[in-house]
């Protein structure tokens, strides 16, 4: 029997490590842990909560915008602000645009060398890449010289033998399958995507200054005029850039991402046995079609499934979340048994876990930053799948046609969802979803400036003294990486008590009281390691989740007792 | 054959000369250099070898990383492929645990004081280092071994250079940048939230093309792209000369574009080149966006120019314009003026003196955001 440590886990965001037991070339038993800890909502303690969204941006700089969106949202939803057509609008654009940049950074660069062996690309035939290039889609870079010369560059950079970030990767692993044409195109498509993915995001710099971080949110709608008069506004020039970027967006997903997902995924169909985890998802559903504060009123559906079945889904009801701390390096005054919700929570930051240098984590006792987030105590898969399986459930109708498309031209059917394989496709799918609505918010910001309305921000109750003394208010965003919530306390105008709930928090979350395990600790059982010393299979299972751990790690509850700062080392 | 420059690869695929030139003509740009430094930068891009990179990310949100993926002269594909040997990068390597660290391991043990080091996020010192740990080390120990060998290291981003988000009020984890974990090594400080994409390579080539590293400010920060206030090369700042201010979101005036003072630009205290140089791809900034600056460059901003709407008081006597004045003036006459000028606004708003920066404590006699106005 192995334990098997990976850490660093690298392409993702932050600082993830993960220990597992392997027998007879299996795991069956794992540990996720989080190393890194900020305490950024113990800093917003006392500030002003229209700056809160400032803050709660730099949790993530890959999930730019999404602690924005869902700080807010919160905010507003705490002093009962609806916010206008403008906002809303633009704020759902920035957030596809963001699905779009994010799932397919995280397909290709995060992601894909798990399933890409770069050295065997140096074997390919051109041409013969090119002709399954040409075979898959009509996108334009895909003659026999366009590959000759990725071929090339990758050869000049073996030969160096500085490989740089390619440096001591698994290549050559028994687990890498495909033939090397099609590692090629998967090369090929790393380096174009990494250009690509430079065009999209202008789109958040026309109507959010620049990415990473935006700086154009407000509480109560957002700080980007429109006037179609004006050179300093969203305009005509604004509009046709934003649809130009949007056809690019299309573009690009339907004839290089899903294309490439379709050929990628049926070498390693054996996937769709692997990494099945928790089965039960949640959703918080997004892109509302109007302005009531945590509307309804959803483009992509809100919802629970339990135990795979896709005949039944459930209402999300944000009181029964609770967190736990039985497992993670917190204190509750009560016992660490018990789970509170985040309004009610309290954060005490203690570590026990061993002194650096260490070699080992003490994982029956408390092991990770992550607390443990639990619906009802049960533990919840958040992100891609989720909100695919939900939207294909209850009836979504383009959501149920690529999906029935994926799974066709595959040859599976819908039960192979529930594995890793079926993350990589639910990504996919959602991705070429929303990037086909671009083009419809576009049309409908169009609509409210031919209308005249060029209002941007429910201006009324910007001032602090046109608020309640006391408030609290909750808002959710499904992100990228899946259902995140941001809950607020708000007092004679500043903030009383703030926590995030987080997708990464969710599928990474250690142990709960029971001994439950997190979603990817779950799927990790019965994943298959050929050599220990190379855990390719680990990554792949865990990267299917995307985790985020700047994220995932924070802390509830301001209102707790003052931390005692060690002096420096 | 493998080639080591990066003319030599470029022609090799197929990038023309005079697209080359221009690149260095944008490189110059950026650095401040007349058009006379341009073959100087080709010459030195021809001629010198690939440079060893190892990024290390500590108490980071990985936005600088990111932002390093928006880079576009050169491309974040050429920067990692052709300009650079990226050695260790968590977020972009394909090794992971034990292959990862030995990528780091030999760049350490092979090229002592001949590699670059790049720091993103802050270091916590509190709790023996346990709020970062990377392979059961702690970051405070990681960095000091390799900012320490390093023949230079650029901290990316603020919270690497000056302790940024986790350093605010009440600074939980006792969180410092890189000079105050690494005392005595060789730091330059490219400051922003996330630092600016132009200004990273900016830095990469500036010394590619000197053999030095650019000159910097009181802060560690490069004159290039900090030398100069945002206020002064806003492109409102006509408006607020002309007394034209915003005065609600969305009103006529946000519409056309006029000064944000009174909804709490902090352009006037702040100091960078995001006017000229913009992002992604110099489509826009904040300001030309609709939104104040938060001066996101300075030490402690999470602080001191918090809360973010709030305009940036008008101190007794002294009115906005001649306020700004005065301020410009110092800024045109030193290098140092920002610092001066920091000063001096915070000496008049605060009507004391302000406390030396804390180095590894947090400031204990902080108490909250200010409430001035």
């Amino acid at each position: 029997m192995a334990r098997i440590v990976v850490d660093p886990v690298t392409r993702i965001e932050g600082h993830l490590r993960i220990e597992a037991k392997v027998e007879n070339g299996k795991v069956v038993d794992a540990w996720s842990s989080s190393t890194m800890f900020r305490g950024i909502e113990i800093v917003l303690k006392d500030r002003d909560p229209r700056d809160a969204w400032l803050f709660c941006q730099r949790i993530c700089g890959v999930c730019t915008t999404v602690h924005a969106l869902a700080s807010v949202r919160a905010v507003e939803d705490a002093l009962g602000m609806t916010i206008p057509d403008n906002a809303r609008i633009m704020r759902n654009i920035i957030a596809a645009v963001q699905y779009v940049q994010d799932h397919v950074i995280h397909f290709y660069h995060l992601h894909g060398l798990d399933w890409i062996d770069i050295v065997s690309a140096l074997k390919a035939d051109p041409a013969k890449t090119a002709s399954i290039a040409q075979s898959l889609s009509d996108w334009p870079n895909s003659g026999a010289s366009f590959f000759a010369m990725v071929q090339k560059r990758v050869k000049d950079l073996v030969d160096t033998g500085q490989l740089g970030p390619f440096a001591n990767g698994y290549w050559g692993h028994p687990a890498y399958k495909l033939p090397p044409e099609v590692n090629l195109l998967g090369v090929a498509h790393y380096l174009e995507a990494l250009d690509w993915q430079r065009g999209i995001v202008k789109v958040h710099a026309l109507l959010g200054s620049k990415n990473p971080h935006l700086q154009t949110y407000l509480v109560g709608g957002i700080a980007r005029p429109v006037d179609p008069g004006s050179q300093n506004a969203v305009n005509a020039d604004a509009i046709a850039l934003m649809t130009q970027a949007a056809r690019q967006a299309i573009d690009f997903v339907s004839k290089v991402y899903i294309p490439d997902l379709l050929a990628i995924a049926s070498y390693y169909k054996d996937w769709a046995s692997y990494g099945s985890g928790v089965g039960n998802y949640m959703t918080y559903g997004e892109f509302p079609r109007d302005n009531r504060s945590n509307t309804d009123n959803l483009q992509l559906p809100k919802g629970i499934i339990l135990g795979k079945d896709l005949m039944k889904i459930m209402p999300v009801d944000q009181k029964k979340i609770a967190e736990q701390v039985t497992h993670s390096w917190y204190d509750y005054k009560e016992g660490d048994e018990k789970g509170k919700h985040p309004w009610e929570g309290e954060t005490n930051p203690k570590y026990t876990g061993p002194k650096p240098p260490y070699d080992h984590l003490d994982t029956q006792a408390k092991y990770s930053w992550l607390k443990t987030p639990r619906y009802e105590e049960m533990s919840m898969e958040v992100g891609p799948l989720a909100r695919v399986l939900v939207a294909y459930a209850s009836g979504h109708k383009r959501a149920k046609e690529v999906v029935d498309m994926v799974l066709g031209k595959l040859k599976v059917d819908a039960g192979a969802l529930f594995s890793t394989l079926g993350r990589v496709a639910a990504r996919g799918i959602e991705t070429l979803i929303i990037a086909e609505m671009i083009p419809g918010f576009i049309n409908e910001l169009v609509g409210t400036i031919k209308k005249g309305d060029y209002r941007i921000c429910q201006v009324e109750k910007w001032e602090p003294g046109t608020w309640p003394k006391e408030a609290k208010g909750y808002g959710f965003h499904d992100a990228p990486r899946g259902a995140l919530g941001h809950w607020v306390g708000i007092k004679n105008g500043r903030i009383a008590n703030y926590q995030a709930v987080v997708p990464s928090t969710w599928n990474l979350s250690p142990r709960d009281a029971k001994g439950t395990r997190g979603p990817v600790e779950a799927s990790l059982i019965g994943t298959p390691v050929a050599d220990p010393e190379k855990p390719l299979e680990i990554l792949r299972t865990v990267h299917s989740f995307d985790p985020c751990m700047a994220c995932a790690v924070h802390v509830t509850d301001v209102r707790g007792r003052p931390i005692t700062v060690v002096k420096g080392a | 054959m493998a080639t080591d420059n990066l003319l030599a690869e470029l022609l090799d695929r197929g990038v023309s000369r005079r697209d080359f030139l221009k690149f260095c003509g944008g490189m110059a740009a950026v650095l401040g250099l007349s058009s006379s430094y341009v073959p100087k930068i080709a010459h030195a891009l021809e001629t010198k070898k690939k440079p060893i990179l190892v990024w290390i990310e500590c108490q980071s949100c990985t936005g600088d990383t990111e932002a390093l993926l928006r880079a576009t002269k050169p491309t974040v594909s050429e920067l990692i492929l052709d300009v650079l040997s990226l050695d260790y990068s968590e977020t972009i390597m394909a090794a992971a645990g034990k292959q990862a660290e030995k990528s780091l391991a030999d760049v350490l043990k092979n090229q002592k004081g001949k590699y670059f080091a790049a720091v993103e996020g802050s270091i916590p010192l509190a709790e023996n280092g346990a709020y970062c740990c990377v392979a059961g080390r702690s970051s405070v120990d990681i960095v000091r071994e390799v900012c320490g060998s390093a023949l230079a290291t650029f901290a990316m981003g603020t919270c690497a250079t000056f302790g940024g988000i986790p350093k605010a009020h009440p600074n939980p984890t006792g969180a410092v940048g890189v000079r105050d974990a690494v005392p005595g090594a060789t730091v330059i400080n490219l400051a922003g939230c996330p630092v600016n994409a132009e200004n990273i390579t900016a830095a990469i080539v500036y010394y590619l093309t000197f053999g030095v590293l650019p000159a910097v400010d009181a802060l560690g920060r490069p004159l290039f792209a900090f030398g100069k206030r945002i206020h002064d090369n806003c492109e409102r700042r006509s408006h607020f000369d002309a007394g034209q201010y915003v005065r609600q979101w969305g009103d006529e005036g946000h519409r056309l574009g006029w000064c944000l003072y009174y909804m709490g630009c902090k352009g006037p205290e702040a100091y960078q080149n995001c006017p000229t140089v913009k992002y992604n791809e110099r489509t826009s900034w904040p300001v030309q966006s609709g939104h104040g600056c938060i001066a996101c460059a300075a030490p402690n901003f999470w602080d001191e120019m918090t809360p973010f709407y709030r305009r940036l008081p008008q101190p007794y006597g002294i009115t906005v314009e001649t306020t700004a004045d005065k301020v410009g003036l110092v800024v045109t006459s030193a290098t140092v003026g920002g610092i001066l000028v920091h000063t001096i606004a915070r000496l008049l708003r605060r009507k004391k003196k302000p406390k030396e920066e804390a180095k590894a404590q947090p400031k204990t006699e902080w108490k909250g955001p200010q409430w001035h106005g």
